[in-house]
């Protein structure tokens, strides 16, 4: 019920403040009533029946995957360390 | 410029998804106690069995899937007001495709629909305009679902019939609200819920600010999700870390879409239409207060349930069909622990709310796992 899909906007039509959206390949209309600020083409929202309820921002989501890439490396390197470790204590 | 790398595929990535499940696996082994997550959205629910996460984290840390579908708590005696609408002469009844099967006491919208009543599905809200538009001699009545993600699309519907005034479109509200129903499930007495994977596209909506309440006044973690395998098991690595420290906080790790004032302009939107209903009736689970909306008194002339009184039911016990729904939806008891699973309910011969719907837990364990 509460699907919404990350769409890329392809045109607007500022008087009836509508867009159209790509959605994973699919071109579709979306209102953008409920957003605030600008959008352009090219921008990312968040279409839920019918209505862009977001717009997706870009910094956030590039720093959301860099995040979890940075937890897994830093855990890569953990268990580096304790095999490492283990290593050692095998060789005393 | 983001895309789809971003925002789908490094999030499905099997070997992140998997380095996150190690990541998990170390720390709980500093945990050591059963954890049980509730996550309160279907979507999520649907992600966690689809690619069986459930069975990535350790035994000890189980999902536990509560009300997340709001076609699924909906009681008997408004789907019966839906159709009794429906059946009414001359009359339209708008609603959104996931309503269609739900069981009423007599029958469905779906075999309603069979019997010669105008029953149309729509892709948006927003469709009903042009069908006001077409059918002038006809009352059409938009029968509203959905939680606080889809309350403010009603709320639009609403505003573009006001301005152009259509006199024939009418609205029966069912728009519930999450945090009442997180807080009723906390408040049970014997409540395990341990943390929370609270709903994301609800909090587009709310902001994240909305669940400090409830963090501050049941001390269980509360992570905000999004919608891809890697969200949510960096949400369950969130939970365990705050468990591990005793911590209790509102955490999010959907920033890309959820802030934590939410979308203003939508929350203004939906305060000019509607108002908190004293209380509600979930179907399985109960009344809660003020868990729903309802049209402000100013709009009562747009409102199905004034303008059409004689069709809308007081509510009624319900009535039972030998399933356990009501455990399922508060996380008591799983989807295939109840005996009707998959024998007597199933998605094309529902008995139960949570069979029903795409989103609802045992249309998500039919789908992907009644073969285990």
């Amino acid at each position: 019920m509460c699907l919404a899909i990350p769409s890329q906007i392809t045109s607007i039509d500022a008087e009836t403040a509508m867009a159209t959206v790509d959605t994973m390949g699919v071109s579709r209309t979306a209102n953008l009533g409920l957003i605030d600020e600008k959008v352009s083409i090219g921008d990312w929202v968040l279409v839920h029946v019918g209505v862009a309820m977001t717009q997706i921002d870009e910094k956030e989501a590039r720093e959301t995957l860099a995040l979890y890439e940075q937890m897994i490396k830093a855990d890569l390197e953990h268990e580096a360390l304790q095999d490492g470790e283990s290593v050692l204590n095998d060789r005393d | 410029m983001i895309g789809t790398e971003q925002l789908y595929s490094a999030l499905r990535a099997p070997e992140k998804v998997h380095s996150m499940q190690r990541i998990i696996e170390r720390l709980y082994l500093n945990y050591q106690r059963p954890v049980r997550i509730m996550e309160v959205c279907g979507g999520h629910t649907h992600t966690i069995v689809k690619y069986g996460l459930d069975q990535l984290v350790p035994e000890q840390v189980r999902f536990v899937h509560g009300p997340g579908c709001p076609v699924c708590v909906l009681p008997q005696h408004r789907i019966d007001a839906a159709l009794h609408l429906g059946a009414m002469p001359d009359t339209i009844l708008v609603t959104l495709g996931d309503m269609l099967k739900v069981p009423g006491t007599q029958s469905s919208l779906q075999q309603a629909r069979a019997t010669g009543c105008d029953i149309r599905v729509v892709y948006s809200p927003l469709d009903a305009v042009s069908i006001a538009q077409k059918n002038p001699d006809h009352s059409v009545v938009y029968f509203a679902i959905g939680f606080e993600t889809t309350a403010p699309m009603t709320a639009l519907l609403i505003e573009q019939a006001q301005q152009l005034r259509l006199p024939n479109l009418f609205f029966h509200i069912n728009h519930v609200l999450i945090p009442p129903a997180m807080e009723m499930i906390l408040a049970t007495p014997g409540c395990s819920v341990d943390a929370f994977i609270a709903p994301g596209h609800v909090s587009v909506i709310t902001g994240s600010d909305i669940f400090t309440p409830i963090v501050r006044r049941f001390e269980k973690p509360l992570v905000i999700s999004g919608f891809e395998p890697l969200d949510i098991m960096a949400s369950v690595e969130r939970i365990l870390r705050q468990l591990n420290r005793g911590a209790a906080k509102v955490e999010n790790t959907y920033s890309r879409s959820v802030t934590r004032q939410g979308n203003r302009k939508a929350q203004m939107l939906m305060e000019r239409y509607f108002e908190p209903r004293p209380t509600f009736l979930w179907r399985g689970i109960g009344a809660i207060a003020h868990s729903a909306l309802q049209l402000r008194a100013e709009f009562a002339a747009l409102d199905a349930e004034v303008r059409f009184a004689e069709c809308c039911p007081a509510p009624a016990p319900e009535s039972g069909r030998g399933c356990i729904c009501g455990a399922i939806l508060t996380g008591q008891a799983h989807p295939q622990e109840c005996p009707l699973f998959a024998q007597q309910c199933t998605p094309t011969n529902p008995h139960g709310s949570c069979m029903v719907s795409n989103e609802g837990a045992c249309a998500a364990y039919y789908k992907y796992r009644r073969d285990q």
